[in-house]
C-alpha cells in the first residue's frame, strides 16, 4: 500500500505544522478535554490543592506574586479580582491595559528570566517542553491551562483560577454571569440553525473546527462549520487549511475573520478575492470582523465574540 | 568530479544523442506531458465539477463548435477564477525552478545545486519574514516584493563575497553562498521568533503554497520566467563546453566568468521572481533535471529545454495532490514535493554512483 506511509508521515508534519499554528494564535492544537476541577470546598483558605493540565498543584499560601504566561488567564485573572497579585505578564497579554506587561514570552518561555521575578505561581497555556519541569525543580507551583476546547473547560479553568489565588467568590460570579449573557445572547437570536460558517485564521485559508474552543461558540448557534468537512489526517488538530475552491464551492452564510488584526483582513479585501463574489456571506454583507485576540482566546470576553456573532445572525436565517 | 566523469563516460556511450538536441520523440513527450498535466489540474481539485462539465465549458469557449456551457456562476469563478490561475502558476514557477536548477548543477559542475544554492531561498525567507512579522495589514501586497528582493540581495552578496574572496572556482561561490544562506536563516528565525506570533504564517510560507491571488499574480511572474529561460536556453552550448572544466572552456575561447554570471544572474532572477508568489518549494529544482538526464541524455541542449517543460507539468501534478490527498484541506506543496522528491533522490544517487568513477 504505497499511500499508507505517505498518510503516515502526512500526519506528522501536519502535527508539527499545527503544533506551531497552536503557539502562534494562543490556542495549541489536540488539547485534552482535561477537568481541571477545583477539589477543594469553596472556602478560599490556602494551602490549596487544584487540579490543572499538568496535575495536582498544592499552593501554601495565597500567591502574590503571580506571572502569567497566557493571555486568556491573564483577562481572567484580572477579571476576578486577582489583578493585583500579578507581578508580571508575557508579551502577548495585551488586555487588560493594567496588566504589568514584560517581555516574558509564553511561546518561547525561559525559565530562568521568569525565576528573576521571584513569583510564587507561574500560569502558562503552553510547554513547550521544560518550563513546568524548570519550574519545579525552583520549587516554584506551575499551572498549565491548555486551550479549552469548549466553555466547560473554559468555566472550570476560570474557577480553578479563583481557587488557586483566593478568588473563588469572584471566580464564580464572573462564570455564572458569562453562563448567563451567553445563554441569553443564544436564545435571543434563534432562527439561523443550520446556516454554514467559514472562521478565518488566515488570509491562507486556515480554519478551526467544531473540536475547537471558537468552533463550540459556533456550535451554540446550531451553525453549520464547513471546516468540520476537513476530517482523518486533514482535521490537522482542529486547525486545517481550507482550500479556496472548497470555500467557494461551500458559499457559506457567514465568514468571520479571525485575522483582521495579524493580516489586515477586511471585508472589502474578502469581497474583492477572486471568485468570492459568488459566496452568499459576501453576496450578503455577511462578513464580521473579529478583534484576532477576543476569537482566539477562551477567557472572560468571549461574551463579547458570542455576542458579535449573535449580532450578526440577524439578517441570516437557516435552510 | 562525478559529474564530469558521468557526463564523459555517457558522451563515449552515446555520442549521437548527446550531440543533438531534444529529439522529435521527445519534444512530443514533453509536450504532451504538459498538456495532461494541465487538463488534469483543471479537471480535477477538492471540488467536483465534473469532467464531462469542465470539458463542456472549455470547449464552449472555441468558437463555432456551438457548444453552451452547464457551468453555474460559482463553477465558472472556481474553474477560471481559482483553478485556472493556479495551474499556470504551478506550470511557470515549476518551469522556473527546474530549469534554474539545470543550470546552477551546470555552471557549478555539482549534481546537487540548486537554485536556492546560493542563498535565494535565505534571502526570500527573510523578506517574506520581515513582512509577515513588521507589516501585518499589508502583508500580502509585499510579500512578494520583499521575497523578490532577498532572494536577489542574497545571491549578490554571496557573488561578491565569493569574488572578494578570490579564485574563480565555483568552490569559493558554493562556500560563500552556504555562509551568506546560514547568515540570513538566522536573522530570519531571529525575527520569527521575536513575533512569535507570525510562526504559522512563516512556516506556511516556507513550506510553499501555489494559492494565488487570481491571474495578476500570473501575469507579473510571466515575463520574468520569460527572459530568464531564454537567456538560460541561449546558453545551452556553453553549459555543455563549461561542464568539462574551467581551464578546458577557457582553453575553447569560453569567457568562464561571464557566462557564469549570466547564467547565474538569470536563473536568480526568474527564481526569484518565483519563490515570491509560491513560497519555497523544495527538491524540484533537483529532482526534475535529474530525471532528465537519466532518462533523455545528458546536454545541456536536452536537459534544459526538457527541465521547463517537464519542471511546469510536474509541479502542476504535484500541487494536484496537495489540494486533493487531503481535501477540503490542503496541504503545502513543498511537503509534497520533498516527500515524493527524497526517495527519488536516493535513486539518482545510487545509479550516479555506478556511473561515477
Amino acid at each position: 500500500m504505497p499511500h499508507r506511509p505517505l498518510a503516515a508521515v502526512l500526519a506528522v508534519v501536519l502535527a508539527l505544522g499545527v503544533a506551531a499554528c497552536g503557539g502562534g494564535d494562543e490556542s495549541p492544537a489536540s488539547a485534552p478535554a482535561t477537568t481541571a476541577a477545583v477539589e477543594t470546598a469553596p472556602a478560599p483558605e490556602f494551602p490549596v490543592t487544584v487540579e490543572a493540565d499538568n496535575g495536582s498543584v498544592t499552593l501554601a499560601a495565597r500567591p502574590e506574586a503571580i506571572i502569567s504566561l497566557s493571555a486568556t488567564a491573564t483577562e481572567s485573572l484580572f477579571a476576578i479580582g486577582a489583578g493585583e497579585q500579578v507581578t508580571a505578564v508575557d508579551d502577548q497579554s495585551d488586555y487588560p491595559a493594567e496588566a504589568p506587561v514584560t517581555d516574558l514570552s509564553g511561546f518561547e518561555p525561559n525559565v530562568e528570566a521568569i525565576a528573576g521575578y521571584e513569583p510564587d505561581l507561574v500560569i502558562a497555556a503552553y510547554d513547550p517542553g521544560g518550563l513546568v519541569d524548570g519550574l519545579e525543580k525552583l520549587d516554584i507551583p506551575v499551572l498549565l491551562q491548555d486551550a479549552a476546547p469548549d466553555l466547560d473547560t473554559a468555566y472550570e479553568q476560570i474557577e480553578t483560577l479563583g481557587a488557586a489565588t483566593g478568588n473563588v467568590e469572584d471566580a464564580e460570579t464572573v462564570v455564572d454571569s458569562m453562563e448567563t449573557e451567553i445563554a441569553e445572547l443564544v436564545s435571543s437570536s434563534s432562527g439561523a440553525e443550520g446556516a454554514t460558517v467559514y472562521h478565518e485564521l488566515g488570509p491562507d485559508f486556515f480554519s478551526a473546527t467544531s473540536d475547537t474552543f471558537i468552533g463550540s461558540v459556533y456550535e451554540l448557534f446550531g451553525l453549520v462549520n464547513i471546516a468540520d468537512a476537513a476530517a482523518g489526517p486533514a482535521d490537522a488538530g482542529g486547525y486545517p487549511q481550507l482550500s479556496g475552491e472548497y470555500i467557494v464551492s461551500e458559499s457559506p452564510d457567514l465568514v468571520v475573520l479571525a485575522d483582521t488584526v495579524c493580516c489586515g483582513q477586511t471585508a472589502q479585501k474578502v469581497a474583492k478575492r477572486p471568485g468570492w463574489d459568488q459566496i452568499e456571506a459576501v453576496a450578503n454583507g455577511n462578513i464580521v470582523e473579529a478583534d484576532d485576540s477576543i476569537a482566539s482566546r477562551w477567557g472572560p470576553r468571549t461574551v463579547e465574540f458570542v455576542e458579535l456573532i449573535a449580532g450578526s445572525l440577524e439578517g441570516i436565517s437557516g435552510p | 568530479m562525478a559529474t564530469a566523469g558521468g557526463l564523459r563516460a555517457r558522451l563515449s556511450a552515446r555520442p549521437e544523442r548527446a550531440l543533438r538536441g531534444v529529439s522529435a520523440g521527445w519534444a512530443l513527450a514533453a509536450t504532451a506531458f504538459v498538456v495532461v498535466s494541465t487538463l488534469l489540474g483543471l479537471a480535477l481539485g477538492p471540488v467536483d465539477l465534473g469532467l464531462g462539465a469542465v470539458t463542456r465549458e472549455v470547449l464552449s469557449h472555441v468558437p463555432f463548435l456551438g457548444l453552451e456551457s452547464s457551468f453555474s456562476g460559482t463553477d465558472d469563478a472556481i474553474l477560471w477564477e481559482l483553478r485556472a490561475p493556479r495551474v499556470a502558476l504551478g506550470l511557470l514557477v515549476g518551469a522556473m525552478l527546474a530549469s534554474a536548477g539545470a543550470a546552477y548543477q551546470g555552471v557549478f559542475r555539482n549534481p546537487l545545486a540548486d537554485p536556492y544554492l546560493l542563498g535565494a531561498a535565505a534571502g526570500a525567507g527573510l523578506g517574506a519574514t520581515i513582512v509577515i512579522a513588521y507589516d501585518p495589514g499589508g502583508g500580502l501586497d509585499l510579500r512578494p516584493i520583499a521575497a523578490f528582493a532577498g532572494a536577489i540581495v542574497g545571491v549578490g552578496v554571496a557573488y561578491l563575497l565569493g569574488r572578494s574572496v578570490g579564485g574563480s572556482g565555483t568552490t569559493t561561490l558554493i562556500l560563500a553562498g552556504v555562509t551568506v544562506a546560514a547568515f540570513l536563516t538566522a536573522v530570519q528565525t531571529y525575527v520569527q521568533q521575536q513575533n512569535a506570533e507570525t510562526v504559522q504564517e512563516v512556516y506556511s510560507w516556507i513550506l510553499g503554497q501555489l494559492e494565488t491571488s487570481g491571474w495578476s499574480d500570473v501575469l507579473i511572474l510571466l515575463p520574468y520566467v520569460a527572459f530568464s529561460s531564454a537567456v538560460l536556453l541561449w546558453h545551452r552550448r556553453l553549459l555543455d563546453v563549461l561542464a568539462v572544466g574551467d581551464d578546458e572552456a577557457a582553453s575553447l575561447g569560453v569567457p568562464v566568468a561571464r557566462v557564469r554570471l549570466l547564467v547565474v544572474g538569470a536563473a536568480t532572477l526568474g527564481t526569484a521572481a518565483a519563490v515570491a508568489f509560491s513560497g519555497l518549494i523544495a527538491f524540484v529544482g533537483i529532482i526534475v533535471p535529474h530525471a532528465v538526464r537519466l532518462v533523455a541524455g545528458t546536454s545541456y541542449r536536452v536537459v534544459l529545454p526538457l527541465s521547463l517543460a517537464f519542471g511546469g507539468g510536474f509541479l502542476v501534478l504535484m500541487d494536484l495532490v496537495a489540494r486533493t490527498v487531503v481535501a477540503p484541506a490542503q496541504l503545502p506543496i513543498g511537503v509534497v514535493t520533498a516527500f515524493l522528491g527524497a526517495p527519488f533522490f536516493a535513486v539518482v544517487l545510487r545509479s550516479t554512483r555506478t556511473v561515477g568513477p
